[in-house]
């Protein structure tokens, strides 16, 4: 009963914080857009896609990389939760957490948690935009992607926090773009299928089939269309809850009372 | 065993010991003040008895349950006022004080009996709908502390709650924790490295380089002398 309490608190104080702030939403909802109309409408003509599952048509360029923009937005979010949760930003708020009478694992799962509820709601608010412009994707799609983008989104988010928690060079977002984020996101399914991959180089297919970004835009992807993604769906799992368990086991509150110290 | 317990703690940040075997008591419905200059080992004794960092060596006691053994039961009878100002300036007055709530497992109307009635002792209930950001740094300073006292605890722990404050409002603050002491029974725990913070009826502990150099009632630790002189007297680096 207090665990469910303290669960929706976290999650509502991080959403009314994230309402709250304008910028920042309008910021997290700029950046897939750019992608998806810019990026997107350039490499259509480029980019020749046959048909894979779970699509059974031709579809165009814009329609396939829709799920991996939905990731993108989960690992740029979930990447900023962690930092704030190891690094001084957010110190205050988590030495208040951390001093009340709840154990810590359940502390760390409910602000990944909250952290993910906050990017499911800009996920949704991106695809709202994405079907205005007419982007064509199943609109039954949008109800079946959310178990998907919440497992997805914990996974990443857990692995930010065991980066975060581990890695001291990581201390600050540019670190995380450059070492985490970009190399991600290039070396996965969001942007281009395995099989295209492949002709280019056998070895970043490997890559990208074995990124766990890759498994959680496959997640997305095959929910959208109300299919399950046996592979992908273990591949989150598993490296969700290793993940988490291994953030847990590093977390240390120190390393952000001396760094706000020095 | 009440109150708060420290017994034979240290601490070390990887080489540099910064606390070493620190024992004192903050009893029932007295005002307890831990004086020391700047970095004596306050902040590292509050991260340790709030439980952010672990004890290594010693024991830390709140109503007499070890937070290292069984924090929850510690936590719980456990009212802390941080040195950093911990509200979401974002949300309003109201938001901030059912978040701390509901992390001691409190909701619904009981809670909000709570927060009415502890701003009411404020004189500030008519401010609830507000932002945080928008109360004035005595102001946000009272609230924190009324929120820390929110789930009833009889250890009410302070780190210089004061840093940052005008005279008439660190003056008030004060006098207020003084009261909470005196009036409501609890243990406080004052942390400062300001003298005039102190009144001579108080129990005092002096920090300094991580060791306890002197306890007592401040009125009879400083006898005749000022107690500023007789802290910088205590505290004197020797030439």
């Amino acid at each position: 009963m207090s665990y469910r309490i303290a669960l929706t608190a976290i999650t509502l104080r991080e959403l009314r914080r994230f309402l709250s702030q304008r910028g920042r939403f309008f910021a997290a909802l700029v950046r897939p857009l750019v992608w998806l109309v810019v990026f997107a409408a350039g490499f259509r003509a480029a980019l020749g896609l046959s048909i894979i599952p779970p699509y059974q048509t031709y579809i165009t360029y814009e329609v396939y990389i829709t799920p991996g923009l939905c990731g993108m937005i989960l690992l740029f979010a979930g990447m900023q939760n962690a930092l704030s949760l190891v690094y001084d930003r957010e110190m205050g708020t988590m030495r208040l957490l951390l001093s009340s009478p709840l154990p810590r694992p359940f502390i760390l799962f409910a602000k990944l948690f909250a952290g993910t509820v906050v990017a499911v709601a800009q996920v949704y608010a991106f695809l709202a935009v994405a079907v205005l412009i007419g982007v064509d994707i199943p609109l039954a799609g949008l109800v079946f992607i959310l178990p998907a983008l919440i497992l997805s989104g914990m996974m990443l988010g857990s692995l930010g926090l065991l980066l975060s928690a581990t890695i001291s060079r990581l201390e600050n977002f540019a670190g995380v773009m450059n070492f985490v984020i970009f190399p991600m996101f290039f070396l996965s399914t969001a942007l281009y299928p395995l099989w295209k991959m492949a002709e280019s180089s056998p070895l970043l297919r490997d890559i990208c089939a074995v990124n766990p970004f890759s498994h959680a835009v496959e997640l997305i992807r095959f929910a959208l269309y109300g299919q399950i993604a046996p592979v992908a769906l273990l591949v989150v799992l598993g490296c969700g809850a290793v993940f988490f368990a291994l953030a847990v086991f590093f977390y240390d509150p120190r390393r952000g009372l001396q760094r706000s110290k020095a | 065993m009440s109150g708060l317990n420290i017994a034979d703690v240290s601490f070390d940040y990887g080489a540099k010991r910064a606390l070493d075997g620190v024992s004192l008591t903050a009893e029932p419905g007295r005002f307890t003040a831990l004086l020391g200059p700047n970095g004596a080992g306050k902040s590292t004794l509050f991260a340790l008895i709030s439980g952010l960092i672990a004890t290594r060596r010693g024991r830390v006691l709140v109503e007499g349950f070890d937070i290292a053994t069984n924090p929850r039961a510690a936590l719980s009878r456990l009212g802390i006022v941080f040195q950093a100002q911990t509200l979401d300036l974002d949300l309003t007055v109201r938001h901030n004080l059912r978040y701390f709530g509901a992390l001691h497992g409190m909701s619904g109307k009981e809670l909000d009996h709570r927060i009415d009635a502890a701003m009411d002792r404020l004189d500030m209930r008519d401010r609830l709908a507000e932002r945080a950001a928008e109360l004035n740094g005595g102001h946000r300073r009272r609230m924190e502390i009324a929120r820390a006292l929110l789930h009833r605890p009889s250890v009410l722990v302070l780190d210089e709650p004061t840093v940052g404050l005008d005279v008439a409002s660190r003056m008030a603050i004060t006098r207020h924790v003084h009261d909470l002491a005196a009036d409501e029974g609890l243990a406080v725990f004052w942390a400062t490295h300001l003298v005039d913070e102190i009144a001579d009826g108080d129990h005092l502990v002096l920090l300094h380089k991580g060791r306890v150099l002197a306890a007592g009632q401040a009125g009879a630790l400083r006898g005749q002398v000022p107690l500023n002189d007789w802290f910088l007297g205590q505290t004197r680096v020797p030439a």
